[in-house]
């Protein structure tokens, strides 16, 4: 059986990296009749999307050891022709100097528009559409073949208090800003793809106006929220050697074992630093789009990792290109977090029967809190009749 | 369930006040302008 899914895989693997689609180049190209300028077959090749090597145009800049002596009638532009300066301009290797002391005054061309937008309008929405409805898909046939999971013998009949107001609180402030983001971020990101031709650029440029409103300003709220989550429960959160047990016994989701647990058991405590981490680099992204000259994050972060793995990411970024970067790691972390939180959504909804009594009035079922978290029952009950006693 | 829809109402009305406070801080994230420190691409400057 692994033979067999480890031959697939390498497989796949084969086939990818062999596949014409992934490496397809031009072929080489012989300037020598235009001076070394780009030809026809270049347009052509471009035209066919093919991948074409640049550095023909982006280091002929000119040379000002060619440059016409001062004293020309014409003077001397530095041993540059207009085309040498303007190949400059666009491969931003050019000194440009302006008045105005704006932080992109000085970049007139950026190049990377449209390699930035191919790949949101492509890829990007493909695989994080894709991703979305496999997940939804995913659990409407775990619902079918599993289906709900019930609580073993019936509910008790009594409560106990599984959450205090402050933590639905904080729970809630985090996931409702969170599901307005993401459908937001989704109207944003695939609007133009899917909505414009169903209602028209009109009615959808009112709607992208307003998502971008709510998207930019209830982000504060998605950042309390995560802060005041993390303080409550990060010490509920700390992984230890039961959450290894809870793991290999599937959490009972496969059968109808029941797992020990504390208040978090390991499938709630993967989900939270998932949230936390994911969570606080999609703020510092968002954060470095809303503030772009304020705070880029990307050049730093580049040159960090370059400072540990010996890697050559750019590190001298204009704002646009820490935008490029900044909204397309913010869509993927997003997508990441929206595939994970609809099976969080599912298992604490539709998916177990009394989960959603935890975030909804606090009060759960006592024996779906022992069969679900029996450590954390007694010491929830220890600690009651402590104060009983005292 | 009114924690839930507290916590919804907090979510707008966090967003309603944000781009206030921003302002006050000279943030200027949702305003439609530039300035001298703050500059919107899709405009031209001043």
């Amino acid at each position: 059986m692994n033979l067999n899914f480890f031959g697939a895989a390498l497989f796949v693997l084969a086939t990818l990296v062999s596949s014409p689609l992934w490496a397809e180049e031009a072929s080489a190209v012989d300037r020598t009749a235009t001076g070394g300028a780009q030809t026809l077959e270049d347009i052509m090749a471009r035209q066919q999307q093919l991948k074409v090597d640049e550095s023909f145009r982006s280091e002929n800049l000119g040379n000002p050891a060619n440059a016409a002596p001062i004293s020309g009638q014409l003077g001397t532009n530095g041993g540059r022709s207009d085309a040498d300066i303007w190949r400059g301009v666009r491969y931003n290797e050019a000194d440009i100097r302006s008045q105005a002391r704006t932080p992109a005054a000085t970049v007139l061309i950026q190049d990377g528009g449209m390699p930035w937008y191919k790949l949101r309008e492509g890829p990007l929405i493909t695989y994080g559409g894709l991703a979305l409805l496999g997940m939804i898909a995913l659990l409407t046939v775990f619902y079918f073949i599993r289906g709900r999971i019930k609580i073993d013998g019936g509910p008790a009949g009594t409560t106990i208090e599984r959450f205090k107001a402050i933590e639905r609180f904080g729970h809630w402030l985090l996931a409702g800003s969170f599901v307005a983001l993401g459908l937001t971020g989704l109207i944003t990101l695939m609007g133009r793809s899917f909505l414009i031709p169903m209602m028209g650029p009109d009615a959808f440029a009112t709607m992208a106006a307003g998502s971008k409103w709510l998207h930019n300003n209830v982000a504060w709220a998605f950042m309390l929220g995560l802060v005041m989550t993390f303080v409550m429960w990060v010490a509920h959160n700390i992984p230890n050697k039961l959450d290894w047990q809870w793991l290999k016994a599937g959490g009972g989701i496969f059968s109808d074992a029941h797992p020990s647990a504390k208040k978090f058991n390991a499938g709630q405590k993967i989900v939270f630093w998932m949230v936390m981490i994911l969570g606080f680099s999609v703020s510092l992204s968002g954060l470095s789009l809303l503030f772009p000259f304020q705070m880029p994050m990307f050049a730093d972060t580049f040159g960090f990792i370059n400072g540990i793995l010996g890697t050559s990411l750019p590190t001298d970024l204009a704002p646009h290109e820490e935008m490029q970067y900044a909204n397309i790691w913010h869509s993927i972390v997003a997508f990441v977090m929206m595939v994970a939180i609809l099976a969080h959504i599912y298992i604490g909804s539709v998916g177990m029967e009394g989960a959603f009594d935890a975030m909804g009035n606090g009060q759960v079922d006592l024996e779906w809190a022992r069969q679900h978290h029996d450590l954390w029952v007694a010491e929830v009950k220890a600690k009651q009749g402590e104060g009983g006693s005292s | 369930m009114k924690v839930m829809i507290a916590g919804f109402v907090a979510a707008l009305v966090i967003a309603y006040a944000a781009p206030i406070v921003l302002d006050q801080f000279g943030w200027s994230s949702s305003a439609q302008y530039s300035s001298e420190t703050s500059v919107r691409l899709d405009q031209s400057s001043r």
